[in-house]
């Protein structure tokens, strides 16, 4: 089998404060392509890494509005215009009644847009990740932080960039492999 | 004395997780329970709550296969047990949503140990809800006539009932509960994917939680979404018990037809819901041994919270009949005299004193803080919450011509459908509780004083670099925490 090509380099924190205050280190070395990974967000990880706003807000006003004109317009053209039957006197279509419905459909299309969005803007589902072959990754969902730096990022370098993580309080700094091992 | 502890209260919190935690021994604590072998206590429940369930199979099977008149229901009371048992479990379900959205968004951390579990109630209890319109059309395999598919006759569901927008206000609770629940569950199996000594175990898990490895970007994304899912299910649970109480109030049954419905029944759902999530809990916490999670002091909360919802809905109950008198319909206030004195003054008695007099003994530190009197409260609340509803629907036996009164008995059928869905419940709760973590492990690791990286454990505050950001902007942004 031939060589795998090289992903980057991860390195494990002790704990929240010393990962902050790494990534918050990589950001200022100019760093673009790194990740930190925690079991839990972390308190101002997003600021520390320089990150714009999350996007799912619009998602789900995207979604919200659809549910809503959605929801009107079925009830009206399903009512008043396709089959439009009397029923009490009542008139064909009216915002009064069709509030319900409308206010659900949007709720509906809106918790898809947020849930949806979320997995589809995180590129879920990733059966794999070259990070799976580094044995120590897999505390990440129990107590490990690590902070893993791309071969892609311009400033890479596997002699700098792994004194840096170790300047920066970086343990166990490993060179991770494309491919599954 | 008392002064003294509540105000050490006021100036030091007591913590979320009590013991001595470390972020491991959460994860250990959670995961032990999922990956033990099923101890003898839970297949004992297990079968019962299959028995159950197998209860559930026969009623419903027999009601397909021979119509509604195996049940009770007559004319003038042609809604029975049904709805009874409908309204009884979409209100259950109330009370994990409000812990997982509302107390999220009024940023009560002490939800966090506590959410998981009643999200859970709340995605069985509307399961078990949903059983009851289904069946009770009689031919269910026309049901597709509530939804707006076109068909051979080329009619559409009429918008104008309200019984059609309980059918999208519940389906669509249903659909956001689910994702809410299962947003939340994602880290968490992924922590269960991390630990799995089984291939079974290490595929199922991974496979449901897509792959999550805990990347900050993706967390940022996620802590959005997850707000944005409190926010949208806060409005929404109102509006749920909303319109199922439209399904009466739009009606023009006296009883019924009032305006102090919604707000009346959004009480009561979340008062039952709070009472079956004290009945899970306290038990649950034992047998499991999350003590150190779900605290004295969360059952206390909850405790409270009954104390007022019960008083609120005492408060519903005194008006109806003031309302009453004071509308001077004589069939308005023949119901009210007739819930209280008629036929059925038993169950409206029942309602009242499980409702309004037993949860008074909460007034008591004591009784709120001791674990065998909020479960026997508890269960006086469910009972007394489910007479609630049963006096509702039963204003049905005598309305306007007395020529048309008549009363209602309900057959075994009818309870073998409400046992049934007992059965149904515990059998998914129990699967729960074996197969998924029961704690958000993820969130009760982010409420840890640890957690916080300007922890006085962690010292040395000065020399970070992050100090180019203003110190609000960094607070703010991770305020999103649960």
């Amino acid at each position: 089998m031939a060589e795998n090509r090289i992903w980057g380099l991860v390195a494990r924190f002790e704990n929240p404060a010393t990962l902050l205050h790494a990534a918050t280190g990589l950001r200022d070395a100019g760093y673009k392509r790194y990740e930190v990974w925690s079991p839990f967000p972390v308190h101002g990880m997003d600021n520390a890494m320089g990150l714009k706003r999350s996007i799912v807000p619009w998602i789900v006003l995207g979604g919200g509005l659809t549910g809503m004109v959605g929801a009107l317009l079925l009830q009206w053209w399903t009512g008043a215009v396709d089959y439009p039957v009397m029923i009490g006197g009542k008139p064909f279509f009216a915002f009064e009644f069709a509030t319900p419905v409308t206010f659900e459909l949007s709720v509906l299309l809106s918790a898809f847009g947020a849930v949806f969005g979320m997995i589809a803007l995180n590129k879920l589902p990733q059966p794999f990740h070259p990070l799976d072959n580094i044995a120590m990754f897999r505390r990440v969902t129990d107590d490990g932080f690590f902070i893993s730096i791309e071969v892609r990022d311009p400033n890479f370098s596997l002699v700098r960039s792994r004194e840096l993580l170790e300047s920066l309080g970086g343990l166990n700094v490993t060179v991770v492999e494309e491919g599954e091992a | 004395m008392a002064t003294h502890d509540s105000q050490s209260e006021t100036i030091f919190p007591p913590p979320l997780v009590s013991g001595n935690h470390t972020f491991h021994s959460v994860t250990e604590a959670v995961c032990s329970v999922v990956e033990a072998p099923p101890s003898k206590g839970w297949i004992a429940s297990f079968l019962v709550a299959l028995m159950g369930l197998g209860i559930l199979g026969i009623s419903v099977g027999w009601l397909i296969w021979e119509g509604t008149g195996v049940w009770g229901l007559n004319q003038p009371v042609s809604w029975g047990l049904a709805i009874v048992n409908f309204v009884f479990w979409v209100g259950i379900g109330h009370a994990g949503t409000l812990i997982s959205a509302i107390l999220f968004l009024f940023r009560q951390k002490w939800r966090t140990s506590i959410n998981r579990f009643a999200e859970a109630m709340t995605i069985f209890a509307v399961m078990c809800a949903l059983v009851f319109p289904t069946i009770h059309v009689g031919r269910v395999w026309l049901l597709y006539w509530a939804l707006p598919i076109p068909n051979q006759m080329g009619m559409w569901p009429n918008f104008k009932s309200p019984l059609l927008w309980d059918v999208f206000a519940v389906s669509t609770y249903f659909t956001v509960s689910l994702l809410f629940w299962f947003t939340g569950l994602i880290p968490d199996l992924a922590t269960l994917r991390d630990r799995a000594k089984s291939k079974v175990a290490y595929w199922a898990y991974g496979i449901a939680s897509l792959g999550w490895r805990g990347a900050n970007r993706h967390w940022q994304n996620y802590e959005k979404a997850y707000l944005i899912l409190a926010g949208l299910s806060a409005p929404l649970v109102l509006s749920v018990h909303t319109i199922v109480s439209f399904d009466f109030a739009v009606s023009v049954i006296p009883g019924w037809h009032t305006t102090i419905f919604p707000p009346y029944f959004v009480a009561g759902a979340i008062f039952s819901g709070f009472a079956m999530v004290i009945t899970l809990a306290v038990p649950a916490r034992k047998i499991f041994k999350l003590e150190d999670f779900i605290t004295v002091r969360h059952i206390e909360n909850m405790n409270k919270i009954i104390l007022t919802t019960g008083m609120m809905v005492g408060y519903a109950y005194a008006m109806e009949f003031f309302i009453a008198w004071y509308s001077a319909s004589e069939y308005e206030s023949y119901t009210f005299v007739n819930r209280a004195f008629g036929p059925y003054a038993w169950a409206y008695w029942i309602m009242v004193s499980c409702n309004v007099i037993t949860p008074q003994l909460f007034w008591s530190k004591k009784i709120r803080t001791n674990m065998t009197w909020s479960f026997i409260l508890s269960i006086f609340v469910n009972i007394g919450m489910w007479f609630e509803r049963f006096v509702i629907t039963m204003s049905l036996h005598r309305d306007f011509l007395p020529s048309a009164w008549d009363y209602y008995t309900p057959t075994m059928w009818d309870f073998g459908c409400f046992i049934g869905t007992f059965g149904l419940f515990f059998t998914l709760f129990l699967l729960f509780l074996k197969f998924l973590p029961s704690i958000a492990i993820a969130e009760v690791k982010g409420v840890m004083p640890q957690a916080d990286p300007h922890w006085e454990g962690y010292g040395h505050h000065g020399d970070h670099g992050h100090e180019a950001q203003p110190a609000h902007a960094t607070a703010d942004k991770g305020g999103h925490h649960g």
